[in-house]
């Protein structure tokens, strides 16, 4: 265990699970692990218990960088007012399917 | 299936210690149910749980089938008392801590594997397919108390000291996993379930790796071991464990819900 840990509480790992061949793995938690073997098997007792997967990812939590709530003012709202971004916003010529 | 009398029996029997191994251990294990160490391992155990029951099912129903005498797999279960079961003593020690659950388990599931691996081929397809649905169980349940004694094994020196003092304590009732008894050598001789007597070789060589890979002992010890489940004999924790498994159906027969 790397010393960075808290004692009490071991790496957090998020957890995207695959339920159909070619479909994407989807997000559906955490689980806590000393390391990424037992990360693997906690996910598979947590999250595909009941049929749902047919293949696991766990990622240490640390690894994802994310936004923070103060980036959300640069990052997204600009794409606000620019609806033209959408494919909806053009009218499909008459006669084209 | 047609099955000379003496078959009967001993199918019957042997079906019972399979049965009786997985309900007396997923039993232990459901006891650790909101008391294991993380969240995630209460899961695991309850999942690893659930399927040795599950299993115990398969093979008491298909024993009450053998048996033919009206019973069902809950009869065989609930009804039956301490000295009728043929369950290892090894599967009804108690749990102690988490170190002598995973060791208790990590032996059970060595043996398992190589049982059922060896039963798959079967004549009697019955006991043939039971086995290979759970032997695809049991390779998960391997893998988790395999991972698990070596992390307590070469962990910290406390969880060491665990490990190796469940090892030394539960040691004595390994041998008896492999004692041939009558029942076993009438369905061998019968050609109904594969020679298995090379067992125990690879039993104590892919516990022998492991240990060194977890840093574990061996006891030196090898004199004081227990045995005799197979005829009723069993140590006195499984009489407590029956006490609480079968209260209910016994209080209440015929409950459902």
């Amino acid at each position: 265990m790397s010393k960075k840990n808290n004692e009490s509480q071991w790496t957090l790992w998020e957890v995207f699970v695959q339920s159909e061949q070619d479909g994407p793995h989807v997000h559906v938690g955490s689980v806590h692990a000393p390391d990424a073997e037992m990360a693997l098997q906690n996910a598979r007792d947590v999250y595909s218990r009941r049929n749902e997967a047919i293949s696991l990812w766990v990622v240490p939590a640390n690894s994802i960088i994310a936004t923070t709530p103060s980036d959300n003012g640069p990052f997204f709202d600009p794409s606000r007012d620019k609806i033209y971004r959408h494919p909806q916003f053009y009218h499909v010529p008459k006669g084209l399917k | 299936m047609k099955l000379d009398k003496k078959t009967k029996e001993a199918l019957f029997e042997f079906l019972l210690m399979l049965g009786d191994n997985r309900l007396i251990l997923g039993h232990r294990l459901s006891e650790w149910c909101g008391h294991a160490p993380i969240i995630e391992e209460d899961i695991a155990l309850g999942n690893i749980a659930l399927d040795l029951i599950g299993q115990s099912s398969a093979f008491l129903n298909f024993a009450a089938v053998v048996e033919d005498k009206g019973k069902t797999e809950d009869d065989l279960a609930y009804f039956r008392n301490e000295t009728e079961f043929k369950n290892l003593q090894l599967v009804e020690q108690p749990n102690i801590d988490f170190a002598y659950t995973i060791v208790r388990q990590y032996f059970f599931d060595v043996y398992s594997n190589l049982t059922l691996e060896s039963l798959t081929s079967s004549p009697i397809k019955e006991l043939a397919g039971i086995s290979s649905k759970s032997l695809k169980e049991n390779k998960y349940h391997l893998r988790h108390s395999k991972q698990w004694l070596l992390r307590l094994g070469d962990g910290t020196d406390t969880s060491n000291l665990k490990t190796q003092n469940a090892v030394d304590n539960l040691w004595r009732f390994t041998k008896e996993i492999f004692e041939h008894n009558e029942t076993e050598n009438i369905l061998i001789d019968k050609g109904k379930i594969p020679e298995t007597v090379n067992l125990s070789e690879q039993w104590y060589d892919l516990i022998n790796k492991t240990f060194e890979e977890a840093k574990i002992k061996i006891p030196e010890n090898n004199s004081d071991f227990s045995s005799g489940s197979r005829n009723g004999f069993h140590s006195e924790y499984l009489g407590h464990l029956l006490a609480e498994m079968q209260i209910l159906a016994r209080s209440y027969p015929g409950a459902k819900w």
